[in-house]
């Protein structure tokens, strides 16, 4: 009878289906003008002058735009800020005014009648930069934070050890790269000074307070409206420098300003994330025990701080001891500046990288102690019995607190599925015919519903109908399908009768948004303690109706009903009624309408986890390395809707791969970026992705949401850098490790000729 | 001056006549001239593929395509798939097997699809097919949807193929 749990189809189908989704650009406005940005084409140097003089000769412009023209200097807050690490003097101006620092940033922006026209334009401003020395990697830019995090003795624990295993590791310089690019219209209401937004998503409450408080107006004048969105994966929806420019623009020149991101830019301009430099080491007892971990590592963060300020430093280092029993620990983290894009979050921050880090590690020691690898994480794995554990270290201004799980009837589960499914088999028939094939294992925790609280609105109409406004937005997770079979459940009537809205500041003024999956957990929460208080005010007006008492009568399917009596019933859409402005049903000074707006808190963060076997293929002659299978095994506390939780899985492996294997953003020695396109940047096709096995469980549901829900967003990606760099590694038989990501056809072939990666 | 050129084309049985600017792409014409939204851009560059339609029934990306060279075809898009009440059963398929998640990809895969389930050689064969949705990119499913909602329509419409 409940909704939860079952596979329903989801509700943003048919209207992306048609091609009736209303995407950022999709959209139009009588008068809109067009804006192009002009960026910087030197990494680093001395902004002499900015020479608007031709494009604002040319034909269609309207205005050009440098920081000349803004009043101040506006910069781009932090929106989370850690460690108490205060970042000011290196957050992003919206417009460079003396110095460039990356290859990509805004310098001016052309506003014209027509997009072609504000294209050329832009190419007629003309820069005079006196370069300057550009910082390329970790090793020569500036340190803007260091810090540590850990706990225990390390020295201690080192001392005492029978076995150190070491690692340098780096993982390279990638990112989300939705399909859609950015996409924002700003639409100015002349007579009221308000302004309406298309286009901003993630955090759009968030960036509103931002918005406002940057143009100097009241937030309520800000609407920023529901819209589709292609792809978030933590990059879209942060606030950027376009985010004020588009605005300032509208409100300035009085006319609606749309700004659509072509691909080139999005490759320069929106956050990389995910290069770090690792050196880490293990101590071990003599029977494999883990002893203690030491990590140092260097996050290249790019040109400046944006608005995650240093979260993915930080998330590094307090998810690095993964789910593993670690007596001692101490990770140390300097965050270096550089001529690169600045960096951000991507789906799976700090984990990704530091998952791949401390696999290879495991592996590598299992190797030394002579253990198989799957016995040594089983060794070391936390077990039931010490759950909840806590480890005295903070993330995200939270303490680390693992709550319910079991690691290793997780990491049995997935070895006995690989070999169900012939994992094994195939590795062993493949090398005897004289393949070069290996399996990798890698297990890994994640974390998800970040706090501390969501906002939710459900209400009912005279229909029937039953409408959610919830704090989260559509990137195509799938969040509306889930909160509408949580309100159909709590409610009591069918998910088809729900629709929900998301992202839409003045339907829902307390939204915090969709990141850290977060939305099922946080956001359902609210949702279902919505829908729970609708539904017994539903039974309170219809116990008036009826005329008995409230304790005998039940609501489903949208009736409610006297229990025993199925002929005594009154629809939703009559109590709806009922509670309409002028009703008889209304007691004096009761406030109308059939609805409850719920705010629901979380103390901690709830952490699912999982483990990822992959067996590939090495190519001898090209280094070119096939994916032959890939099982993700996920533990999500409660399966909302069972086929979306597979569907976000499997798209995670497929980022993963792509990680894993051929995504990066090189640049020359001179800070020139060497990915600017889809045929630089390498993201897997349906050729390179093979069918992927799912395994998710539902033995440990989370005890701090009345779902029981854990994340599922990031999962499926968390481990891939490193079941595939365990699994090349093991085809290439090496007693090193990989050295790092990706591993391209030339490193592999390199590493095939036994050369140094 | 702008290079301005007169166009008659036909976008899922509807014909249209317009003024294009020689430089203006296919894509824009569809999308902003004419209000064929459902055409993705996601490049601009002829890689990714969110933006393919049917031109004269082959797949093309309508970001590499002018829209004057579009003069007196017939331009099939993501719009044209369903009628009023009915998804097409492509389209049923891609939601049956959760063959989208965001959907900004999902009208060039349609469009692709369409494609390739009209030739005469191709099959309901899971490697054929995934080879042949190779051409576009999706950020979200990993494919494995797209895949099985292909082979699924392709096994209705009565081509060969392993299950």
């Amino acid at each position: 009878m409940t909704a939860i749990g079952q596979s329903l189809p989801r509700k943003e189908d048919p209207r992306l289906l048609r091609g009736a989704g209303r995407f950022g650009d999709d959209l139009q406005r009588p008068g809109q003008l067009h804006a192009r940005i002009v960026r910087a084409p030197q990494a680093h140097g001395v902004l002499r002058s900015v020479d608007v003089s031709m494009a604002v000769a040319a034909p269609g412009v309207v205005r050009v735009l440098t920081a000349a023209d803004l009043p101040d200097d506006p910069r781009i807050p932090v929106r989370l800020t850690v460690q108490g690490i205060e970042l000011t003097e290196h957050l992003q101006p919206v417009l460079a005014r003396e110095t460039v620092r990356y290859v990509g940033e805004p310098v001016a922006v052309v506003l014209a009648e027509d997009p072609y026209l504000a294209e050329d334009a832009a190419e007629l401003v003309a820069l005079d930069i006196d370069q300057l020395p550009v910082a390329m990697d970790a090793d020569a830019g500036t340190v803007a934070a260091e810090f540590e995090l850990g706990f225990g003795d390390t020295d201690a624990a080192f001392a005492e050890a029978e076995h150190v295993v070491e690692l340098d590791f780096d993982v390279g310089r990638h990112s989300a790269v939705p399909l859609e690019p950015r996409t924002l219209l700003v639409e100015p209401d002349r007579a009221t000074g308000a302004l309406e937004v298309f286009g901003m998503t993630k955090v759009p409450v968030f960036n509103r307070g931002v918005l406002a408080s940057m143009l100097d107006i009241d937030e309520a004048r800000i609407r920023v409206h529901a819209m589709d969105a292609g792809g978030g994966f933590g990059v879209r929806g942060e606030f950027y420098p376009e985010d004020f420019l588009v605005a300032w623009l509208a409100l300035h020149t009085g006319r609606p300003v749309k700004w659509t991101e072509d691909r080139a830019e999005h490759l320069v301009a929106v956050n990389h994330s995910r290069q770090q430099q690792h050196r880490i080491s293990a101590a071990f007892a003599a029977d494999g025990r883990l002893l203690g971990l030491r990590a140092d590592v260097a996050h290249d963060n790019g040109a400046y701080c944006r608005t995650h300020g240093i979260i993915v430093p930080e998330l590094t280092l307090a998810m690095l001891p993964g789910p593993y029993r670690v007596p001692a620990y101490r990770g140390r983290i300097a965050v270096v500046l550089t001529n690169k894009t600045p960096c951000g979050t991507y789906r799976a921050p700090g984990r990704f990288e530091g998952t791949v880090v401390r696999e290879q590690l495991l592996d590598m020691a299992a190797d030394q102690l002579g253990v198989d690898p799957v016995q040594l994480r089983r060794r070391n794995l936390l077990e039931p019995a010490e759950l909840p554990h806590t480890r005295p270290m903070s993330t995200l201004g939270t303490d680390v607190v693992l709550d319910a799980a079991d690691y290793p009837g997780l990491l049995d589960a997935a070895v006995a599925e690989a070999k169900r499914l012939g994992y094994y088999a195939q590795v062993e028939q493949s090398r005897a015919a004289g393949k070069r094939v290996g399996l990798g294992v890698a297990m890994f925790l994640e974390k998800s519903g970040l706090g501390p609280q969501e906002t939710a609105d459900v209400s009912v109409g005279t229909s029937g109908a039953v409408r959610v406004h919830s704090g989260g937005t559509s990137l195509g997770q799938g969040i509306e399908t889930v909160l509408g079979q949580i309100t159909a459940d709590g409610l009591g009537v069918s998910a088809a009768d729900v629709t929900v809205i998301n992202g839409d500041t003045a339907l829902q003024p307390f939204g915090a948004g969709s990141w850290a999956s977060r939305s099922t957990v946080v956001g359902g929460g609210a949702v279902h303690e919505a829908a729970l208080a609708v539904r017994e005010r539903a039974i309170e007006v219809a116990a008036r109706i009826l005329e008995v008492a409230v304790a005998d009568l039940t609501l489903h399917d949208g009736v409610v009903e006297v229990r025993g009596a199925p002929g005594q019933r009154v629809s939703l859409a009559e109590v709806a009624r009922a509670c309409q402005p002028g009703s008889a049903w209304l007691y004096a000074g009761e406030p109308a309408g059939l609805a409850a707006r719920r705010r629901f808190e979380v103390a901690h963060m709830t952490y699912p986890y999982g483990a990822h076997l992959a067996v590939v293929e090495l190519d001898e002659q090209t280094g070119g390395v096939r994916v032959l299978r890939y099982l993700v095994a996920y533990e999500v506390g409660r399966a909302i809707n069972p086929e979306l939780v597979r569907g976000q899985l499997i798209g995670g492996v497929a980022q993963g791969v792509g990680g894993a294997l051929s995504e990066e953003f090189g640049y020359d020695e001179s800070g020139q970026p060497q990915a600017v396109t889809f045929m630089d940047y390498l993201m897997p096709t349906a050729a390179e992705i093979p069918e992927v096995d799912v395994l998710v469980t539902e033995n440990a549901p989370s005890a701090d949401n009345p779902l029981g829900a854990k994340g599922a967003g990031e999962g499926g990606l968390t481990a891939a850098g490193a079941a595939l760099a365990n699994a090349v590694r093991n085809a290439l038989g090496e007693a090193g490790s990989v050295a790092r990501l990706p591993m391209t056809p030339a490193r592999v072939r390199a590493m095939l000729a036994g050369e140094a990666g | 001056m702008k290079d301005q050129h007169l166009v008659s084309l036909t976008v899922n049985g509807a014909e249209h006549e317009i003024v294009v600017e020689a430089r203006r792409t296919l894509a824009d014409v569809l999308r902003h001239d004419l209000g064929y939204t459902g055409t993705h851009l996601g490049c601009e560059h002829g890689i990714c593929g969110a933006c393919t339609v049917l031109l004269d029934d082959q797949p093309v990306r309508a970001c590499l395509v002018f829209g004057v060279q579009a003069d007196g075809c017939q331009i099939r898009t993501v719009e044209g798939l369903a009628d009023e009440s009915e998804l097409s059963d492509l389209q049923q398929a891609f939601s049956d097997h959760h063959g989208l998640q965001c959907g900004f990809c999902t009208p060039g895969f349609l469009m692709l699809a369409e494609a390739y389930l009209a030739e005469s050689d191709s099959t309901a064969d899971p490697g054929q097919v995934r080879t042949a949705m190779a051409s576009n990119l999706c950020r979200c499913t990993g494919y494995q949807g797209i895949v099985d909602a292909v082979c699924a329509v392709a096994k209705q419409r009565g081509k060969a193929g392993s299950p």
